[in-house]
């Protein structure tokens, strides 16, 4: 009997420290939002900390090694490892190709691997999860599972930096497309933002907060100018800095900034008919009944 | 304050920097200010990241190091992307955060602290956990204003939102080993 084939629809799954607990609303919504396309999220076994943009001020190699581990984990079992946050996604990546471009870089950390008896040969792509929904699943799947077409939201769609910085091969570094393409086949209206890929501050929030608050500020100030209802992330720590801050940055930039946001698999998941449950969207510290029009519990 | 010991610390970190991955295109900085116009943290800096090169290839180590501006680097390659020579200034910046790390000389720099916080909670269980960073953090730096975080750690705990500790690794003597086989090569 001839299945159709499908295409390759099988991902080692990278979660990262931050889905563990403060943003697990992101791997819950990401998880589901996967099974509901039939794409197979394979978490990454006994993974650690990618080391993301914190340990390299401490020690380069040592960030590689971290990152070089998870990259030997998902070398074990398949060539494509997918994860959501944008720190990680930058971190692995940068990993492969220091590793790829730097032989002496390349032994050094394949030497640290093999003192604990593991390896990577270098073998494994690393993606962002937003990415392989528009280019490997594609309009046609996501469009023909859309059950409740968000229309009427007028939503912001917002990167964050890492997303395509500085790896712009997949979109562009400044102004992205990506996510504005995959929240317009659900339905949504995509308010023109060009704060996209600005910065919003990252760890700044907390070690330098006025900066940070201004950054955070200007990206929620600007999304409410452009008539946005809700902002849309891809990363956790953009998604916290966003959405837990609103009183104190509008404060900082003298403007309202009071907006709902939500992780972008949690768009689709609504978009999906998917129960809140099943994209936790009551773990989300701004309030969604406005969009959703009734309450959200757990 | 420009002596020999200086000008010498100065060559010593830019053969560093030329070898980092392309980072000898830092030869070629045409000091067009692109980078320091696109540097979302500039308005905090006392001076951006073309004038960090110029102090460089000065010699003057020591004003950039005096500086508030490495910390406040956030890592967005917004400069990175638009130089025109190609120059990695986010690693260039990663660098000296190393190279203030390694002499001691960022003790006091909030972004320092956090990135140490990180780094010994990841070294202990293999995982980082917010809490337990953020914990240590403000007890290096400001315990009061931890005060000011607890409106938003009840937010985050009423919906399960905080873990109080780490999740250790399984595999966490594996990597030990592999954290200390790296050791051996210097300040990278
Ligand atoms: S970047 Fe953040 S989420 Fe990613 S692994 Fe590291 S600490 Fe964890
Ligand atoms: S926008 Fe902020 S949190 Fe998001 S990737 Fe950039 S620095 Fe990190
Ligand atoms: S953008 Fe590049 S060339 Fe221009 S000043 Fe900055 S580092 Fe130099
Ligand atoms: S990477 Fe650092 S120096 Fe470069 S633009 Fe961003 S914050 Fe500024």
């Amino acid at each position: 009997m001839i299945t159709t084939a499908s295409p390759a629809c099988r991902y080692g799954y990278y979660p990262g420290c931050s889905l563990m607990a403060t943003n697990r609303a992101y791997d819950i919504s990401t998880r589901s939002v996967a099974r509901e396309l039939e794409v197979e999220l394979v978490e990454l076994d006994d993974w650690n900390c990618c080391g993301a943009t914190a340990y390299l001020p401490v020690r380069e190699k040592r960030a590689f090694v971290l990152s070089a581990r998870n990259l030997a984990l998902a070398e074990q079992n398949g060539r494509e490892l997918a994860t959501v946050c944008n720190a990680c996604y930058v971190v692995l990546r940068k990993t492969n190709k220091y590793m790829a471009e730097d032989s002496h870089l390349r032994d050094d950390i394949r030497q640290a691997l093999q003192a604990g008896g593991m390896d990577y040969s270098g073998n494994v792509r690393v993606r962002h999860f937003l990415e392989i929904l528009v280019n490997d699943i594609g309009e046609a799947r996501i469009k023909a599972r859309v059950e409740r077409a968000l229309s009427g939201w007028k939503v912001a769609c917002y990167c964050g930096c890492q997303l395509s910085r500085p790896f712009d091969d997949l979109d562009h570094p400044e102004y992205p497309q990506l996510m504005e393409r995959l929240v317009g086949w659900l339905g949504a209206e995509v308010v023109p933002f060009p704060l996209a890929a600005k910065c919003c501050g990252g760890m700044a929030m907390t070690t330098h907060p006025e900066t940070g608050q201004v950054l955070t500020g200007k990206i929620l100030k600007v999304a409410k100018q452009r008539g946005a209802d809700c902002v849309a992330t891809a990363c956790p720590l953009c998604q916290i800095n966003l959405e837990a801050y609103q009183d104190k940055v509008g404060r900082a930039v003298g403007a309202p900034c009071e907006i709902p946001v939500l992780y972008f698999t949690q768009l689709i998941g609504i978009a999906f008919g998917l129960p809140p449950a099943a994209l936790a969207l009551a773990d989300n510290l701004t309030p969604l009944e406005p969009l959703l029009g009734e309450k959200v519990t757990s | 304050m420009q002596t020999a010991l200086a000008r010498e610390l100065c060559e010593e970190f830019l053969e560093d920097v030329y070898a980092l991955p392309h980072g000898e295109k830092l030869k070629q900085c045409l000091q067009c200010g692109t980078c320091s116009a696109s540097c979302p943290s500039s308005a905090a800096m006392e001076f951006g990241p073309r004038e960090i090169i110029a102090s460089l290839r000065a010699g003057m180590l020591d004003r950039v190091l005096n500086a508030k501006t490495v910390w406040l680097c956030v890592s967005c390659y917004s400069c990175s992307v638009r130089c025109p020579a190609g120059i990695p200034l986010t690693d260039v910046m990663y660098e000296l955060k190393r190279l203030e790390v390694d002499k001691g000389l960022a003790k006091d720099a909030p972004g320092e602290t956090m990135a140490h916080a990180f780094a010994e909670t990841v070294d202990r269980y293999g995982r980082n956990a917010e809490t337990t960073l953020l914990r240590k953090y403000f007890l290096r730096t400001n315990p009061l204003h931890a005060l000011a975080q607890i409106p938003l750690a009840i937010r985050l705990f009423v919906r399960g939102r905080l873990e109080i500790l780490p999740r250790k690794i399984k595999g966490l003597d594996s990597l030990h080993k592999m954290l200390a086989a790296i050791e051996e090569n210097g300040r990278r």
